[in-house]
């Protein structure tokens, strides 16, 4: 039974994007990107104000086993970031969905999120991965 | 820590100063008042406190060591012996030609050693370790394609098993990468290479045998694509172990090399150096090498410096590189020889492909099962943490119970739960049997008793780390009680 929320897309390098509705965009890792990175020990996330390009390289999460870079999936402008994980990158393991959030963009071209997965697509990808 | 056998007052008068020295011409506000906090202990405390810290070590002098991509092979006492003759340890490196030129001329033959060996136009010394030589290596293409005009080269594409160095390396010369995927069988992606060349393609860094420990056979199809595109190609020198006088980067064509003496050269490993990292190049790129290096007339040597160099990308490090460690490596090339280094790359690759093979049998999993490994293999042990819930750290500690120095873990990346073995020339039949054995019963023991082995180790000086708790909350500075 998988627990992958479908109120949101999904990329195929593992971040979720979810549409708040009030012109920006939530954007986190998947928990099952968390549980491939294992324990998380330092998150390093973009800037307010920072301009990202869909696939563009824009934060990095970094366990004891590596550090990987997280992509935006769409283009647009940081217009917040989750101040919380500094101190607390566990909060991603813990809650990848929810309170481990990274950042939250305004969208420069809303059409960009019909190029991503949804929940069911998604968990395929994740199957055939294993 | 020495501090915790501190008491007021006890001295090492042996490694005390013979007198208290003058301080003149030092201004007043920048000398110190308080004194500094040195541990105050004897001289055979002091001695004991040391000599206990060295036997915790694992080292290659003591256990077997098959830490992959790392090329732990013995090094040679000879090299040490002969680096350090006093001509060579006593020679001020502002000496001048005259004075310097048996140095010189070891320098010289090990360039030429190492052209001839890696088939490339030119050699030069001076990068200070191997991550200094990848510099140097992306800056010449950098410096080649700026020569030329050609300034809307932005991409280096880097093979997602690359080491973390090389797209570093291109970040540090302004270069974007873009990551090329592995195939199924461990070659690089060629369907993908084609779509990402193009005219902002600057080049591909790549090594072969590939960090998956699989020759790329379509390295020559590579390369002409790549140079078709307008690109350059960088050869990683990490593996050159398990090639050694059999192929030559330079016929592969490639344009730029750098090579860990470390490794191949059999220099001393870590520590933080002092480390060596030439670089070889094809002719295009011989403008541009990093100086000094040195020249030969048939009569005299003499230092190459911009004047010869104009285009040179300038100097890495003071003087020539780090002296000591390339004299060890030219007078270990100077040992082995042309057949010494073929045995070199027979010996390394037979014995991993021996080790593979009897893994294999004894239940492991490879991860390129039909390749032919190189000097190096990939085992993962997906099986057993999905099965046994016993992972690839849990084997990896409870080796150390058993007196083995643990593979590389969990790189490259794209392997899951993987192994990466690399047992060197330099191991016998036996030792390699030994460790079938031992990987064999800590197989057993996961199967029988795995938190036996999720709690490893059990015979070592500290037991299991909290690695995540010791990364979350740096504590890296003593703190000494008042």
């Amino acid at each position: 039974m998988s627990n992958t929320p479908t109120d949101r897309r999904y990329a195929k390098s593992h971040e979720w994007i979810k549409d708040e509705g009030d012109g920006s965009l939530t954007i986190g890792i998947t928990d099952h990107a968390q549980e491939l990175l294992g324990d998380l020990v330092f998150v390093d996330l973009p800037e307010v104000g920072q301009s990202l390009d869909a696939g563009g390289d824009c934060a990095v999460v970094e366990s004891v086993k590596a550090a990987s870079d997280v992509y935006s999936p769409v283009s647009g402008e940081v217009i917040a970031i989750n101040d919380a994980l500094d101190g607390a990158p566990e909060t991603i393991n813990e809650d990848a969905f929810g309170d481990g959030w990274m950042f939250k963009v305004k969208a420069s071209d809303m059409s960009e999120l019909d190029g991503l997965l949804d929940a069911e697509g998604y968990d395929a990808l994740v199957a055939e991965e294993e | 820590m020495i501090y915790d056998h501190s008491r007021k007052g006890r001295r090492a008068t042996a490694q005390a100063p013979l007198e208290k020295p003058e301080l003149t011409g030092i201004p007043a506000e920048m000398v110190r008042t308080s004194r500094p906090n040195l541990p105050e202990v004897s001289e055979m405390q002091a001695v004991r406190h040391f000599t206990r810290l060295s036997q915790k070590n694992f080292s290659i002098d003591t256990h077997f060591y098959p830490l992959g991509s790392c090329t732990m092979k013995y090094n040679p006492r000879a090299c040490n012996t002969l680096a350090s003759l006093p001509g060579l340890k006593s020679r001020h490196p502002l000496a001048p030609d005259t004075h310097s030129q048996g140095f010189m001329a070891c320098l010289h033959d090990l360039q030429e050693i190492l052209k001839n060996v890696t088939g490339m136009h030119a050699v030069s010394l001076s990068p200070a370790a191997g991550a200094q030589g990848e510099f140097a290596g992306v800056a010449m293409i950098r410096a080649y394609h700026d020569a030329r005009g050609d300034d809307q080269r932005s991409e280096i594409l880097v093979p997602d098993a690359a080491h973390g160095t090389n797209p570093a390396s291109a970040v540090m010369c302004g270069y974007k990468t873009r990551e090329i995927p592995t195939g199924a069988d461990g070659d690089i992606d060629v369907e993908a290479l084609r779509e990402a060349l193009g005219p902002q393609t600057a080049g591909i860094m790549l090594t072969n045998p590939s960090t998956v420990g699989v020759f790329e056979r379509r390295i020559k199809e590579i390369a002409s694509m790549v140079h078709e595109a307008g690109g350059l190609l960088y050869y990683d020198g990490a593996n050159l172990n398990a090639i050694l006088g059999k192929v030559r980067p330079g016929d592969m064509g490639f344009d730029v090399i750098h090579m860990n003496l470390h490794k191949t050269f059999s220099t001393p490993h870590g520590g933080g150096g002092p480390g060596a990292g030439p670089v070889g190049v094809s002719e295009r790129l011989e403008p541009y090498l990093p100086v000094p290096m040195v020249d030969y007339d048939g009569q005299d040597y003499r230092w190459l410096t911009e004047k010869d160099q104009p285009n040179t990308i300038g100097r890495l490090s003071a003087f020539a590189g780090n002296a000591g460690v390339l004299l060890r490596a030219y007078v270990y090339a100077r040992l082995l020889g042309r057949e010494g280094m073929h045995r070199v790359a027979e010996f390394s690759t037979l014995n991993a492909n021996y080790l593979l093979k009897r893994l294999m049998e004894a239940g492991f999993d490879a991860a390129y099962p039909e390749r032919r490994a190189s000097h190096e293999f990939i085992l993962t042990l997906k099986k057993q943490a999905k099965d046994l819930d016993v992972n690839t750290m849990d084997f990896a500690k409870r080796m150390l119970d058993y007196g083995v120095h643990a593979p590389t873990t969990y790189f490259p990346l794209l392997v899951p739960e993987c192994l990466l073995i690399e047992p060197t020339e330099s191991e016998a039949k036996e030792e390699l049997d030994q460790f079938v054995e031992i990987m064999r019963t800590i197989k057993q023991e996961a199967e029988n008793q795995p938190d036996l082995v999720k709690q490893a180790p059990h015979t070592m000086p500290v037991k299991r780390l909290d690695d995540v708790r010791a990364a979350r909350e740096l504590d890296l500075a003593y703190k000494a009680e008042d």
